[in-house]
């Protein structure tokens, strides 16, 4: 079992005429995901990997029956690309890669995701991967494996980073969701969390925070309160001086005492999820877990 | 990106808000013309990023011409908190018996933006937010229909400001939305507003953060930005190289990709016992020329003994990050620092086959790679 990607999970590609576009399709192919079309404006009736291009979205649904779209469109236009997915008839997934959407038009994103039943994974994130199934997004397919861990992560090559690990030691993963680190974003740590707990397949959680905001305070507390299935945790950013970015809009410490390392270690533990000092360390907490 | 005050009061005062006579000045005799053009009193302020200018030095008010010189040799030119002053703001000293704050950003919490308003004002706004956070009126407002005009007079009188300033004031806040809107504003801020015993409301200071991400369609602004910017030389030369990058004090230099990578790298650097000297994100899907500008950064810093680079590749190719550094290093007769290579993820084998094994130390796991890098920093040291 798995959340978010099934076997029954029907991706169209926004943006595969571009070079990432065409890059991860073949990749997210030969992993196995049921790629069935493309969405790209002007590009209808073209072909790219042996998948169909669509000049709308709506239009990859309607003769593809796609379900899922993953959107690898630059940023200037990844707002308007994420509308149209949420438009769609049939649409129930959008996972959106694209780094460097304004903000602005994220938000007039996330209003409209609050009028559908749609699920937005990112922007800026690797994607969702259910070993063994289907992945949607750039993740990296043959560091996973099959297996009962739930994975939810801010950042993308932290996620690659702790699956390696569990990996090497013959953890296998059900689902590996990167929520991305940007200021406003789809599913968050507690959407991705309701997941896992719903999941009978999923027998422990990893999740991976950072410094800035108060989204891991908050899971910290929904996981005492709501969860049964253990979670183990690990926070990057312990050495970060406060008042510096660190890259994500979000890793930024204020030097207020919240949003730092320490603030949101202390409230994991203190619902309960054990943190990890190193990735290496995370592992042995599942293990434990397990 | 941050707009200097002065900048930022242009944008302002072209939107219609309230500002005080004010000139630019880049020499104490522009500054002495400026003062004496405008009259007396005049604020002299230094026009850097730096918060707490006034405290620090950087903010003067004289009342003669003797003053204004004084103030003008003491400011232009010194250094506040790190920053050179090269320009002051020559400003009419509004007499005030009332200060505000008004702002507008983005609630990241609720994924909305907020209006904000407090008679708290001319302090400063984070201090009250923590010891009085119902000091400060707060608005949440619908992207996609914008601030109703109704909005801005809600906050305005929960806040408690004066009946007699109180459209005006709402007005300014209207206006300041808009401006947030239109220029993609990441946070904008007047603090502070002042009313002055006629009633007017003045704009006294200006913040204007754009983001970054939305320069591309905010040409006017990106332009202003090319001046606005400071900061020590490996900072700037990150600006050109587009990488996030922030100097610390250590010595290991660090290049990575993905934010919360190179932050955990950091953090196990400190772990076994190193010391980080900088936070180098790479980004995603960097390819040669973009991982050797990285390390030509890493080595510029004098401070650095030793580099790990701590590559998982997603979007990011092995082989393109290999063939960077091998590009970057084969530059050298002699490398200047030891280098150590953790290459894991997409295209992670091709990139170790092509990596140069004579220019590098190459290591399997994170763990490895960063011990490894600790040592060569400490038989530096030593």
């Amino acid at each position: 079992m798995s959340v978010l990607v099934d076997e029954d999970t029907r991706v169209v590609v926004q943006g595969i005429t571009g070079g990432e576009g065409k890059f991860h399709t073949e990749q997210m192919l030969e992993y196995g995901t049921n790629v069935v079309a493309g969405a790209v404006p002007g590009r209808g009736g073209q072909e790219v990997a042996g998948v169909p291009v669509f000049d709308t979205v709506q239009g990859a649904a309607r003769e593809e029956d796609a379900n899922a779209a993953v959107v690898f469109v630059p940023p200037a236009f990844a707002g308007d690309a994420c509308f149209e997915a949420l438009d769609a008839d049939g649409i129930d997934l959008v996972v959106a890669i694209t780094e460097g959407i304004p903000t602005q038009d994220m938000a007039r994103v996330y209003r409209k995701l609050q009028e559908t039943d749609t699920h937005l994974v990112g922007p800026n994130c690797p994607g969702v991967i259910t070993p063994g199934v289907a992945k949607l997004g750039i993740l990296p397919g043959n560091i996973f494996s099959e297996g009962n861990v739930g994975l939810v992560s801010r950042s993308g090559t932290l996620t690659y980073q702790v699956v390696d690990n569990l990996t090497n030691r013959g953890i296998g993963q059900s689902t590996a969701i990167g929520i991305g680190g940007d200021p406003i974003i789809g599913t968050d740590f507690i959407g991705a969390l309701e997941q896992f707990e719903a999941d009978p397949d999923t027998h422990a959680v990893v999740m991976c925070g950072e410094i800035g905001g108060e989204d891991e305070e908050e899971a910290a507390r929904f996981i005492g309160e709501h969860m049964d299935t253990p979670v183990a945790g690990f926070i990057a950013g312990r050495t970060a001086p406060p008042g510096k970015r660190m890259g994500h809009a979000g890793a930024i410490v204020s030097g207020s005492g919240t949003g730092t390392a320490q603030s949101k270690i202390t409230a994991l533990e203190d619902n309960g999820v054990p943190v990890g000092d190193t990735p290496e360390e995370v592992a042995d907490h599942v293990e434990d877990l397990l | 990106m941050r707009l200097h005050e002065y900048q930022a009061k242009q944008v302002f005062a072209d939107a219609g808000i309230p500002t005080p006579a004010s000139q630019l000045a880049e020499t104490v005799d522009e500054a002495v013309d400026a003062a004496e053009e405008i009259g007396y009193p005049v604020a002299i302020k230094a026009q850097v990023h730096v918060g707490g200018r006034g405290k620090a030095g950087g903010i003067k008010l004289v009342e003669s011409k003797e003053e204004a010189r004084e103030a003008a040799e003491d400011i232009i030119g010194m250094d506040l908190k790190g920053y050179h002053v090269s320009k002051v703001l020559v400003e009419e000293a509004v007499d005030f018996v009332n200060e505000l704050y008004v702002g507008v950003t983005m609630d990241r919490g609720e994924g909305r933006p907020v209006a904000m308003v407090s008679t708290k004002g001319g302090v400063n706004i984070e201090e009250v937010a923590e010891e009085d956070p119902d000091a400060i009126a707060r608005e949440h407002i619908d992207p996609a229909f914008g601030m109703h005009p109704f909005q801005a007079r809600k906050v305005v009188y929960e806040a408690g400001v004066d009946r007699e300033v109180a459209n005006d004031v709402a007005s300014v806040l209207t206006t300041l939305y808009q401006l947030w809107d239109d220029r993609d504003g990441a946070d904008t801020e007047i603090n502070p507003l002042m009313i002055t015993a006629d009633d007017e409301v003045i704009a006294a200071d200006a913040v204007m953060n754009i983001d970054g991400d939305a320069l591309f369609r905010q040409p006017e602004i990106a332009e202003m930005g090319e001046e606005a910017a400071e900061g020590d030389e490996l900072e700037q030369k990150a600006d050109e190289y587009g990488f996030d990058y922030v100097r610390l004090d250590g010595n290991v230099g660090i290049i990575g990709n993905g934010a919360g990578l190179v932050m955990t790298t950091l953090d196990l650097v400190d772990y076994y016992g190193g010391e980080p000297a900088n936070f180098l994100d790479v980004g995603g899907g960097a390819k040669a020329d973009r991982i050797a500008n990285a390390l030509d950064m890493v080595f510029s810093d004098e401070n650095v003994d030793s580099v790990v680079f701590n590559i998982f590749g997603g979007i990011t190719r092995g082989d393109e990050v290999a063939n960077g550094i091998n590009q970057a290093l084969e530059q050298f007769d002699e490398i200047p620092k030891p280098v150590t290579v953790r290459l894991a993820g997409t295209n992670a084998e091709e990139g170790m086959e092509i990596l140069n094994e004579d220019l590098v130390t190459v290591e399997h796991t994170l763990e490895d790679a960063v011990q490894r890098a600790v040592e060569y920093a400490k038989e530096v040291e030593a």
